[in-house]
């Protein structure tokens, strides 16, 4: 019974490509490539649309005011207005852009942004793009979002567009890099880059208590922090949105654009967002599985967006708390702490694999990453020394 | 004379940042969920409530023009609203009462009474000066219109704005 409605998606899906049974095979394998391509666009773009309004609802309740209430029950249409209104609006394209460019940057980054999505397992059985290195896959496309950043920056022709591509490039690229290495010790530990493996090596309960996943382990643990502040600032979030920080370039590389291709701008930071978190989820939190034995029965694809919703509300909830980061701290931040820390998680993973994966294995990676952690901090801080800081003509 | 301020010297716990940060996270789900509770109270929601019954007796609305107990315009057209009106909102075209009227003794009444609300300013200098206490701020404040036209308020509009009023003198009461 339970198995059944888990499987309800995959044998609909079958269902619809029997009845092509007798054409070519590449008939049957474009018509199920298209029921996927279908399926993911027409689910994440209301999960897009539903999360941008209840983003504005839950920070508006973090700030005591209510968000957005009037356009249909609660607000909830409220997405279909702001569609409405991005439509109808002006596309200004400046005199002097590069046309090409400029069109094709919200183009690009759109794109990217959807095909990440394609390789994460949303439930059993259900990976819409299933291929050896998925992993690899998706850090190789997801890198390209810098190039589009890059383009939107550039063809705008405009100072802020510029600033805020260079300050775009600048934290993605020191951040794309923690961000990769964090993945490695499960790569490592799973033996495998395909991320339906690695959502299967982490079934099963020790003590037929906590789930397998990764992050109960010290190294998963601080992979996965790492991972998911890596992932705050590719998703350019608050607080780390300095690339389109307002307060000071205006709105970074997206200045100069309007209507509907700002949507789609936006549009590709929310389902970046997305994709970033399914990998986190499928890395360390176990993709679909369920956090207990009893709570199998729920299909895994409802586990799989519990998880996502809970994620989704962690970046939120840090939005509605973190001010801005400066962009010097950021970068120091990067590469002075979170690039060693995600190397220490790497060798974390090797010590606890080569310890025998149990009780021992984990306080010796526990060991490795505390005794790293605290003589980074030590460093780092005997490092810096301010000057003091005067106010000449104060009175 | 230079100041220089003191870095406070922060302890390890501190220079962490994390207690703060998660002291930071704290306060904002706090605030969240006393809001899904409904402890917070957070504001007036606009157009479904108002606040019409809690204004004061004193408060300036837009400006209107009253009837006395048998009919009559209060008005008899002085024209010293017109020309104390600092922004010039009010426009009047005085006209004559026959002598076969029962006013006649009046002598004047406005036949316009223009009031331009997009330039009007609430001030209430027009009810300071009327002699016959024509003229009063009322509490309508939510005042629109589509076409500039739309915004300026003729006789018809201001009398049914402002009403009867009753008594003879309340220019001199204590609020008024």
């Amino acid at each position: 019974m339970s198995n059944s409605i888990d499987q309800v998606f995959v044998h609909a899906k079958q269902w619809l490509l029997s009845s092509l049974t007798g054409s070519p095979g590449w008939v049957v394998q474009v018509a199920s490539i298209l029921i996927n391509i279908f399926m993911l666009l027409a689910v994440f773009l209301t999960l897009f649309a539903l999360i941008s309004v209840l983003e504005r609802k839950i920070l508006a309740r973090m700030q005591n005011r209510y968000g957005p209430n009037r356009v249909g029950p609660f607000g909830l249409f409220q997405p279909i207005a702001d569609g409405i209104k991005m439509l109808i609006k002006e596309d200004i394209v400046p005199a002097r852009a590069d046309k090409i460019v400029h069109f094709l940057a919200p183009v690009l980054i759109a794109a990217v942004a959807i095909l990440t999505l394609g390789v994460i397992p949303y439930g059993r059985n259900m990976t819409p793009f299933t291929i050896d290195g998925g992993i690899l896959f998706f850090f190789a496309v997801g890198s390209a979002t810098e190039l589009a950043v890059f383009m939107a920056g550039w063809g705008s022709n405009n100072k802020f567009s510029m600033l805020g591509a260079m300050r775009a490039i600048a934290q993605m690229f020191s951040y794309e890099l923690p961000l990769i290495i964090t993945a490695l010790p499960v790569v490592m530990v799973v033996g495998s880059l395909t991320p339906d493996r690695i959502v299967a090596a982490q079934a099963g309960y020790t003590f037929d208590l906590v789930p397998r996943w990764f992050v109960f382990t010290p190294w998963g643990a601080a992979a996965f922090v790492l991972f998911f502040v890596s992932g705050l600032v590719e998703s350019n979030r608050t607080p780390f949105d300095v690339p389109e920080g307002e307060s000071e370039i205006v709105a970074g590389h997206m200045t100069e654009y309007s209507g509907f291709k700002y949507a789609t701008f936006f549009m590709a930071e929310y389902i970046g967002m997305f994709a970033v978190s399914g990998l986190a989820m499928t890395l360390f939190l176990g993709g679909w599985h369920a956090p207990a034995r009893i709570l199998e029965i729920i299909p895994s694809y409802v586990w799989f967006f519990v998880k996502l919703g809970s994620l989704l509300f962690v970046y939120i909830w840090v939005r509605g708390t973190l001010p801005r980061t400066r962009i010097d701290q950021m970068m120091n931040f990067a590469w002075k702490f979170m690039l060693p820390m995600a190397f220490t998680c790497v060798i974390a993973a090797a010590v606890w694999h080569y310890a025998g994966r149990g009780l021992r294995g984990w306080l010796w990676s526990f060991l490795v990453i505390a005794i790293v952690y605290t003589a980074l901090s030590t460093l780092l801080d005997t490092g810096r020394k301010l000057a003091p800081r005067v106010y000449r003509f104060a009175e | 004379m230079a100041i220089t301020v003191p870095r406070p010297k922060l302890n390890w716990r501190e220079r962490s940042y994390l207690p703060a940060i998660v002291a930071g996270l704290a306060i904002t789900f706090k605030h969240f969920k006393n809001m899904l509770l409904g402890r917070t109270k957070v504001t007036m929601q606009y157009p479904e409530q108002k606040w019409d019954s809690s204004l004061p007796d004193h408060y300036r609305g837009a400006p209107a023009l009253v009837q006395d107990e048998d009919g009559r315009v209060r008005c008899v057209a002085c024209q010293l609203c017109e020309f104390i009106c600092p922004p010039r909102a009010i426009k009047i075209i005085p006209g004559e009462i026959p002598s076969a009227d029962r006013f006649a003794k009046v002598e004047k009444y406005p036949e316009a009474f223009d009031i331009d609300m997009i330039r009007c300013i609430f001030c209430g200098m027009c009810e300071e000066v009327c002699p016959e206490q024509a003229i009063f701020l009322r509490k309508d404040y939510a005042i629109t219109g589509f076409t500039r036209a739309d915004m300026v308020h003729h006789k018809e509009k201001l009398l049914e704005i402002g009403g009867v009023m009753h008594g003879v003198v309340l220019k001199w009461n204590e609020k008024k």
